[in-house]
């Protein structure tokens, strides 16, 4: 079987159906250019043929390149003759006489947007699967295909920067109201209705449809106020990536090259700079982590789970209600609480998401409906009884959460798994009293639950590895990246998240400013600054999490600073309560102010400059340590969940693929260098992990020669 | 006439429910009755653990329709988790549409085309059909050919202020011109019904459907409706008047009849938001899943008479030839559920029932047909007091009659109920021992 087919019709239509015989998906790769250029050059010299479709004989139109193939690429120079033949390949398609119809109905993504982009003609399909995105910034590089040139040609500069610089992804409406797509149809019969446009093209009498651009948006692409244009949009990208990714600042630049020089030019810009990015650092963290996502959703050997048939969910807060939002797709979803009013505003965050949903065209709003009848309030543990599947989500409290398990398992089948999702109380002190502790295990979900990709699964010795293959299938249907951990204090996220942040609070005692710690951090790469993520998650639970943890690994040096317990009893909440290191008076708009009342509790109001950097290293260098304490003590089981781990849940700096691949970046010999200073200065606290002492002894990296 | 002893294989009910049934422009204003019929459906599926695969038909009640949803069987069956393969049709025969649903799901289970089938019905009386005078529909429809703003225009041209009123549905009979409550006071004054004992019976309707909310018997048959928009979540029927008092009951001025009625918005029942759903199967199929059937259908009649002057009457018709097909006496039914349109219209049936003369009269038949002892009629209150959504009281009737006869220990149960029209319904079931 070939990976391209062709069908040479008796209406001069040639049919080119993509489908990869290796996988399940088409992938765009060397090997496909090959015979895609044999096919493309038949089309040319065959007489017979009028016009052509592409179509994809796969779920998806394309799936996008063979990112594992950037991943190997060294020099600048491979990724760029990479570019230069895939533009050499759609060239082909593009100004080819006859012309082309793209038929897409799935997904098209990256290169499969660039392919179609080629063509003279887009028809998509009408339907919820269908969707079209550039997310090539997202792994850390640009569309090497042309699509930094031939987007903003078709739908205008103002409409493709954001596509472009975003990677969002386009459903079939909003594609064909930006101009994307020239015409919608319907699945059924897609290759016969593109064959027919195919044809009218090739007659003369289909024209595509070109979106008329308004006045504003004709201008913006025309000096003066073109040069404005790139000007701001590289302020707001420098300003929201501060000068850590290098994707989007190149993005920005082939697509000024191209306006500016033409259509050749911008070409050979992509190629040099596509080439630059596969080469860079950045792009291997991303494209790193992207990889370990598609590990971490196969299945695990052993024993497959059970099928979760109905969902029982203890406590309809937003936890709660953020769970059964994910998971009314897959099965109907009780949920238990005490009080209808609880019950009703679960329902309301339910509803509100997939009317969202809904609105944005992932969802038919009659499946809306559909899914919310799935959702079942519950004030009676009764309603639980044919759950397979019950996670509780109620208050982080170990009493309440061992009474819950046993009321559950008083009606729940003896298959039934349980799951709680705590994020710091250890499972097997929960599962103490539980009748069959085999079922029992930890689904640590983030808030909030449908936007945080990842899931923590936590097993105890005693947890069976049918309920681990029954909670990590489900949760891997729900969407979510899981990693399996071992239970302890803090599991892993957790753990490794409390030295980091107790550090903050360190800076804070010796004198730094709120926001200067919060900036140093995110100058490094987190998304938000350490004080403002305890300001989010609650005080309260930063001073439990942090007491626990300072206890657990007294030994270590890791106490914990007094300050939160005293900052909760003196009222400070975070912002639930609207008191916490910084003000939520104000308007809802702009940069909230700092709460400088806190200061008194850190030794003043007088704060002096530290330097950012050394800040940043402290918090940072802590989590990583943290994290090779984890993989040595079998908390994790590998350097990649650790790393997913820490960037999906907690934030760690994507581009920097996460504490092991920050590390084998550092080098751990530096690591260790910098980290016996910090020692030495500071305490015990900065101590190496042996595991990265003998890494550093030996010079070996956690990811070996990758 | 369609009465006799219930044909092919037994059929058994295994199950029933109801939302809660509200009064009309309260906790459900916002909802259709596809809303209503989805939650008492899905609820049906909740509650009783079914595979929804296996659910082979789907019949639901309802009369006033909604365009959007003319099918509304179908839409609520589709999103309330029914497989896309099971069929849904919707009935309309006025106040009877769900028990007519139900007889439809049980001949197609009796005849063996399916072994397990969902019945029941649904209604919204918040959001009535109202809809433009015939003389502007006209128009509206010509100007979708209009060609030009001008031509539009023109079309128009001619419209007069009372073009524009809205048409709004009256619940009466198309045939007579009378509304129920109009046909209600005719009755009441030709068999001589006193507002007095209209008032009572009203009364003890409401009392006895308080006792059974507070006893948590009511709550057993309702499944939660969580209402997008406000979020609540209506897990109680909020028309019954527990705390109601001869006195309050007698205040109340005539609705119908202004001058010399007796009937009232208390001794009437009131406009209803609500839906039912009724789980029927084969009753070898209910043996082979292992669920426990709880009654089997022994009988049904269903029957039409004069619209004019034998109006709300179906209960005095109907069970007579229900219990003749079935083989049993008035006085060997345990439990007895009829509907309560008005409490007029419960006294006349009753006297009827009892009365020699028309039974020689009418039914042609040597005796009385019996009297309905009060402690076995309605125990839990009927729709003069929980409500009337039209076309989903029948399947409330059922679930409650087999309910009660499971936990009055009755061996023979009857539901009976009129309809607009003229038209009756009995059914006779027996309950199923474990």
């Amino acid at each position: 079987m070939k990976a391209v087919q062709l069908e040479k019709r008796l209406d001069g239509v040639a049919v080119l159906t993509l489908d990869n015989p290796h996988g399940p998906h088409n992938i765009l790769s060397r090997d496909l250019f090959e015979e895609f250029r044999r096919v493309l050059e038949e089309i040319r010299t065959d007489p017979h043929v009028k016009a052509a479709v592409l179509i994809s004989g796969k779920r998806d139109f394309l799936a996008g390149a063979d990112i594992k193939s950037f991943f190997a690429m060294k020099e600048p120079s491979e990724g760029e003759s990479l570019s230069r033949e895939g533009h050499a390949l759609l060239d082909l398609i593009a100004e080819s006489p006859k012309p082309f119809v793209a038929a897409i109905h799935g997904q098209a993504l990256g290169g499969g947007v660039e392919l179609a982009l080629a063509c003279h003609y887009r028809l998509a399909t009408d339907d919820p699967a269908t969707a079209l995105a550039l997310p090539e910034v997202t792994l850390g590089v640009l569309p090497g295909g042309g699509g930094t040139q031939r987007l903003p040609r078709l739908i205008g500069l103002a409409a493709a920067l954001p596509l472009l610089l975003t990677g969002q992804r386009v459903r079939a409406r909003k594609a064909l109201r930006l101009g994307l797509v020239d015409a919608l149809t319907s699945p059924g019969g897609l290759k016969e209705t593109a064959a027919l446009a195919a044809r009218q093209l090739a007659e003369g009498t289909l024209k595509p449809r070109r979106r008329r651009r308004k006045l504003l948006e004709r201008l913006m692409e025309r000096p003066p106020l073109r040069a404005l244009v790139f000007r701001q949009a590289r302020k707001g990208v420098l300003s929201k990536t501060r000068g850590l990714y290098p994707a989007p600042p190149a993005i920005l630049e082939c697509v000024r090259e191209g306006y500016e020089k033409g259509l050749r030019a911008g070409f050979r810009r992509e190629e040099a700079l596509f080439g630059e990015l596969c080469a860079s650092e950045a792009c291997k963290g991303l494209l790193g982590l992207a990889l370990a996502m598609i590990e971490l959703k196969k299945p695990l050997p052993g024993p497959q789970g059970r099928k979760v048939g109905t969902l029982g969910i203890l406590g309809g807060g937003f936890m709660g209600a953020g769970i059964a939002s994910v998971s009314l797709k897959l099965c109907p979803v009780v949920v238990k609480d005490v009080s209808d009013g609880v019950l009703g505003k679960c329902a309301r965050t339910v509803w509100e998401g997939l009317s969202k949903q809904a609105k944005s065209g992932a969802l038919h709003p009659f499946e809306r409906d559909r899914l919310f009848a799935r959702l079942h309030p519950a004030l009676d543990y009764g309603d639980l009884r044919r759950a397979d599947l019950v996670v509780e989500a109620v208050f982080e409290d170990l009493d309440l959460k061992r009474r819950v398990l046993e009321e559950t398992e008083a009606v729940v089948s003896e298959t039934c798994v349980f799951a709680s999702n705590t994020s710091a109380l250890p499972i097997a002190s929960i599962a103490e009293r539980a009748r069959v502790p085999e079922r029992v295990l930890g689904m640590h979900y983030f808030s909030p639950v449908p936007k945080m990709p990842l899931l923590e699964i936590v097993v105890t010795p005693k947890t069976s590895p049918e309920a681990l293959a029954t909670a990590r299938a489900f949760g891997v249907a729900q969407g979510k990246t899981c990693i399996v951990v071992k239970d302890g204090p803090g599991f892993y996220t957790t753990r490794i998240l409390s030295p980091f942040l107790n550090e903050a609070m360190v800076l804070l005692e010796e004198g730094a400013a709120v926001e200067a710690v919060d900036r140093a951090l995110k100058d490094f790469g987190y998304p938000v600054g350490p004080v403002a993520l305890l300001d989010e998650v609650g005080i309260d639970v930063g001073a439990h999490v942090a007491k626990e943890f300072g206890d657990a690994y007294a030994s270590r040096g890791l106490s914990s600073s007094q300050a939160l317990p005293i900052l909760f009893e003196a009222g400070y909440h975070g912002r639930k309560n609207g008191r916490g290191f910084y003000r939520y008076d104000g308007k809802r708009k702009g940069r909230k102010p700092v709460n400088r009342e806190v200061y008194a509790f850190f030794g003043g109001p007088k704060r002096k400059e530290m330097p950012a950097k050394e800040m940043a290293e402290r918090l940072a260098l802590l989590m990583v340590n943290e994290a090779v304490w984890c993989l040595q003590e079998g908390v994790i089981s590998s350097p990649r969940d650790g790393d997913v781990g820490a960037v999906l849940g907690l934030g760690f700096p994507p581009f920097r693929g996460g504490p092991f691949r920050y590390l084998d970046s550092l080098g751990a010999a530096e690591a260790v260098r910098r980290m016996e200073g910090y020692a030495e200065r500071l305490g015990p606290r900065f101590r190496p992990a042996p595991l990265l002492a003998e890494a550093a002894r030996k010079g070996e990296r956690f990811y070996g020669e990758a | 006439m369609a009465s006799g002893r219930f044909p092919g294989r037994p059929v058994v009910v295994v199950d029933g429910c109801r939302t809660p049934f509200v009064r009309s422009g309260t906790d459900f204003t916002d909802l259709s009755a596809y809303d209503l019929a989805r939650a008492a459906l899905s609820g049906l599926l909740h509650r009783t653990g079914l595979d929804p695969r296996e659910v082979g038909l789907l019949v639901l009640g309802c009369v006033i329709q909604d365009c959007d949803t003319s099918n509304v069987a179908r839409e609520a069956g589709l999103a309330a988790g029914l497989h896309p393969s099971c069929p849904a049709f919707t009935v309309t025969v006025a106040c009877v549409s769900a028990n007519v649903a139900f007889l439809n799901a049980a001949h197609a289970v009796a005849s063996g085309q399916v072994d397990v089938a969902v019945a029941g019905g649904t209604e919204t009386l918040s959001d009535a059909p109202i809809r433009l005078s015939r003389a502007m529909r006209k128009r509206l429809i010509a100007s979708q050919k209009a060609r030009g703003p001008l031509d539009l225009l023109r079309r128009f041209a001619g419209t007069r202020i009372r073009d524009l009123r809205p048409q709004i549905p009256a619940i009466a009979d198309f045939s007579t011109g009378l509304t129920m409550g109009q046909n209600g006071e005719r009755l009441a004054k030709r068999l001589g019904v006193t507002r007095e004992e209209q008032d009572a019976y009203a009364l003890a309707s409401h009392h006895k459907a308080a006792r059974a909310q507070r006893d948590g018997k009511l709550g057993a048959q309702i499944v939660p409706v969580t209402v997008p928009g406000s979020f609540r979540i209506v897990r109680e029927d909020n028309g019954i008047r527990g705390d109601s008092t001869p006195e309050k009951m007698a205040s109340l001025k005539p609705a119908f009849d202004k001058t010399f009625g007796t009937l009232t918005a208390a001794n009437s029942s009131f406009l209803t938001d609500g839906a039912s759903a009724v789980l029927l199967m084969a009753e070898e199929k209910a043996r082979a899943l292992g669920v426990r059937p709880r009654a089997r259908l022994v009988s049904s009649a269903l029957t039409a008479m004069d619209p004019l002057d034998e109006l709300l009457l179906g209960p005095a018709f109907a069970v007579p030839r229900a219990l003749d097909a079935a083989g049993i006496g008035l006085e060997d039914v345990g439990v007895v559920e009829i509907h309560e349109a008005f409490a007029a219209q419960m006294v006349a049936n009753l006297k009827l029932l009892e009365s020699e003369a028309f039974a020689k009269e009418k039914l042609g038949r040597p005796q009385a047909v019996g009297k309905v002892p009060p402690e076995r009629l309605n125990a839990w209150g009927g729709s003069l007091s929980i409500g009337h959504p039209f076309g989903a009281t029948g399947g409330r009737l059922i679930a409650t009659c087999v309910q009660r006869m499971e936990e009055e220990g009755a061996r023979y149960g009857l539901v009976a109920a009129c309809a607009a029209g003229a038209i009756g319904n009995a059914l006779v079931f027996e309950r199923v021992e474990p």
